[in-house]
């Protein structure tokens, strides 16, 4: 109980010391938050990846199309259970600023490998039926204000033209880490398109999505659709959709070493100064300390009331900056919604944000600890006066 | 007061302290009977080695040779946490300035020495309330030391001295930062501890009318106790 009272009492004697102490901590827990859930959005697409679903594309490279006529033969290949495919169409809205993905898809096949995509189901018909409909996902349709049946241009830069479609169905995620920023329409439309101005490019698409029957034979499948177009004009390259996402990830990989680095380099600074605050107090109160050992309390009485004052601090810091993180990640996830669609606060995040607050609260205890310990009383008194 | 036998002895003591690759030698060979209720003043120049025999005594420093029997006990040959335990059962310490925690109240900074005690909550209390009431300050139990003047805080401090009912209570200048009214005060009430509740004091003072109201006053210079004790009584 007084020891408990002690520990908090002594937390608080030097208020503004304290308080610039919590407030840097819970700063730094904010900006190690941020730049773990960063590096979380960046894993986003490969998080919310379908052990069951694979992607097929050109050996060669992804902007290599693939013949529309390998839909069949996928198909045909043991362990396929649905085959959808698509293009990247790469369309700009109004300005290049407003970026978001969006592709040509064959609607049905796909929302069956999709069904994370949840629309209503009369809007969902309604983009089935219309082959100049589209659907967006719930922040991308809120972002730009549009409801069903609204008319929305897209200038093409794969595929030149002013496009234009009708918003039929607006899908929410089934679960929050699913991306609702994608705009996809029909991949009719776009061949039957491509066939009247160029020709020469339609019947192509960019990757087929395959649906396995079951994870467990996705390797099996994998290598037998690869073998399967062995030694054709357009070889394939299948992989499961995850280790599809990762291939885009490792293009990127040095960038979200770096931003790990740098949140774990913010904790170090942290810790420093939270190692300073400790140790000013504990050599202000080494007299006091000198008492206690004096009174008969042994070495670990002292240790408790410094461990317990640097893991209060730091804890207090910590809580303060992990709830700050929500509001702070959901402003920062509205801001940049079109490079980071998913930017949420893992469980894993807060986590590290406790785990962080320990190793602070521990490291800046151990030398200011060691110094009360060992000082000899006789020493420690004498600082008195 | 409870007899003639010494609580205290020592023999023969020694120390020194090393300064660099000088070794300093404070006490010499001292040899020193301290009786049960004897209220005893050290009384020296500063350097003297007053503070340094008082911290033997306590428990709170060891000699380099020598022995050195509290209440039957060779607290020379007890490790460090042993005589922790063995300060907090049988040493009472006032020091100049008072040394108070700041952030607890008076009752607060009297229960310090029972929380090693294994006492029940009630009893705390009781003994607490007592040994401030002793010192006539059971209506400044909720008052922080910052709170009370000097004079008070040394007399909580004399009451965490005493809560514990030790043999001995040793005092380092405990009139060394107060006024003369209030030392007073503070040196009527420690005769009161020897008197009415048969402790044993060691005071190191510089002051001789502290001294004064010691039962025996011995001088110390340059670590060489005096040969013959100066009696009051």
């Amino acid at each position: 109980m007084q020891i408990l009272k002690l520990i908090f009492k002594n937390a608080f004697r030097h208020r503004l010391r304290t308080f610039l102490t919590i407030a840097g901590i819970s700063i730094a827990i904010l900006a190690f938050g941020l730049l773990r859930t960063v590096v979380d959005a960046w894993y986003a697409g490969v998080e919310a990846s379908a052990a069951n679903r694979l992607v097929s594309r050109n050996a060669i490279s992804l902007i290599f199309p693939l013949p529309f006529s390998y839909k069949e033969k996928i198909r045909q290949i043991e362990g396929v259970s649905i085959v959808s495919y698509g293009n990247w169409f790469g369309g700009i809205y109004i300005d290049e600023k407003n970026f978001f993905p969006n592709f040509a898809v064959e609607p049905k096949s796909y929302l069956e490998l999709y069904p994370e995509y949840v629309f209503q189901p009369d809007q969902l018909a309604a983009l089935l039926r219309d082959r100049k409909g589209f659907a967006a996902g719930r922040k991308l349709a809120e972002k730009y204000n549009w409801k069903p049946g609204d008319a929305v241009i897209l200038k093409g830069t794969i595929f030149p033209g002013e496009w234009e479609f009708v918003l039929r169905g607006i899908y929410k995620g089934r679960t929050k880490s699913v991306d609702e920023t994608q705009f996809f329409f029909h991949w009719n439309y776009l061949n039957e398109t491509v066939k009247k101005t160029n020709p020469g490019r339609a019947d192509q698409v960019g990757f087929y999505m395959i649906g396995v029957k079951n994870p467990n034979i996705a390797s099996n499948v994998t290598a037998a659709i690869d073998k399967t177009f062995k030694n054709s004009l357009a070889e394939t390259l299948t992989e499961t959709e995850k280790a599809f996402q990762m291939s885009f990830i490792s293009m990127s990989e040095a960038i979200v070493i770096a931003i790990q680095l740098v949140s774990f380099v913010v904790v170090i600074i942290i810790m420093a100064v939270m190692a300073n605050t400790m140790a000013m107090s504990s050599r202000e109160r080494i007299g006091e300390y000198a008492v206690f050992k004096t009174l008969g309390f042994g070495g670990m009485y002292i240790a408790v009331l410094i461990f317990g004052e640097s893991l209060f601090i730091s804890a207090t810091g910590c809580i303060i900056g992990a709830i700050l993180t929500f509001p702070a990640a959901k402003a920062f996830g509205n801001e940049m919604s079109q490079f980071f669609p998913i930017f949420i606060v893992s469980g894993n995040t807060i986590y590290l944000d406790a785990a962080a607050s320990v190793v602070i609260g521990i490291t800046a205890a151990i030398i200011p600890t060691y110094r009360a310990v060992t000082i000899r009383i006789a020493d420690g008194l004498r600082r008195i006066g | 007061m409870n007899g003639k036998r010494p609580i205290v002895e020592l023999r023969n003591i020694c120390k020194s302290y090393q300064r660099g690759s000088q070794n300093i030698p404070v006490l010499n060979d001292i040899t020193l009977d301290i009786k049960g209720g004897e209220f005893l003043a050290l009384m020296g120049p500063s350097g003297s080695g007053k503070s340094t025999l008082l911290n033997l005594i306590a428990g709170i420093d060891k000699a380099d040779s020598g022995v050195i029997n509290v209440a039957g006990i060779d607290i020379a040959a007890l490790s460090e946490t042993e005589l922790a335990g063995w300060r907090a059962a049988n040493v009472g310490f006032i020091f100049q300035f008072y040394n108070l925690i700041p952030v607890l109240t008076a009752f607060e900074n009297v229960e310090l020495p029972l929380l090693l005690s294994g006492l029940s909550k009630k009893e705390k209390k009781e003994h607490v309330e007592t040994a401030l009431g002793v010192v006539n300050l059971s209506d400044r139990l909720e008052h922080y030391p910052g709170e009370l003047s000097g004079g008070q805080q040394q007399r909580v401090a004399i009451a965490r001295a005493i809560v514990t009912d030790p043999a001995i209570i040793v005092a380092d200048e405990p009139t060394g930062d107060l006024d003369r009214v209030s030392a007073e005060e503070i040196l009527e009430l420690m005769e009161r501890l020897v008197h009415e509740l048969g402790k044993t004091i060691i005071m190191v003072t510089h002051d001789p009318r502290a001294a004064q109201k010691a039962h025996i006053i011995r001088h110390l210079d340059k670590g060489v106790l005096n040969a013959d004790p100066q009696a009051n009584i």
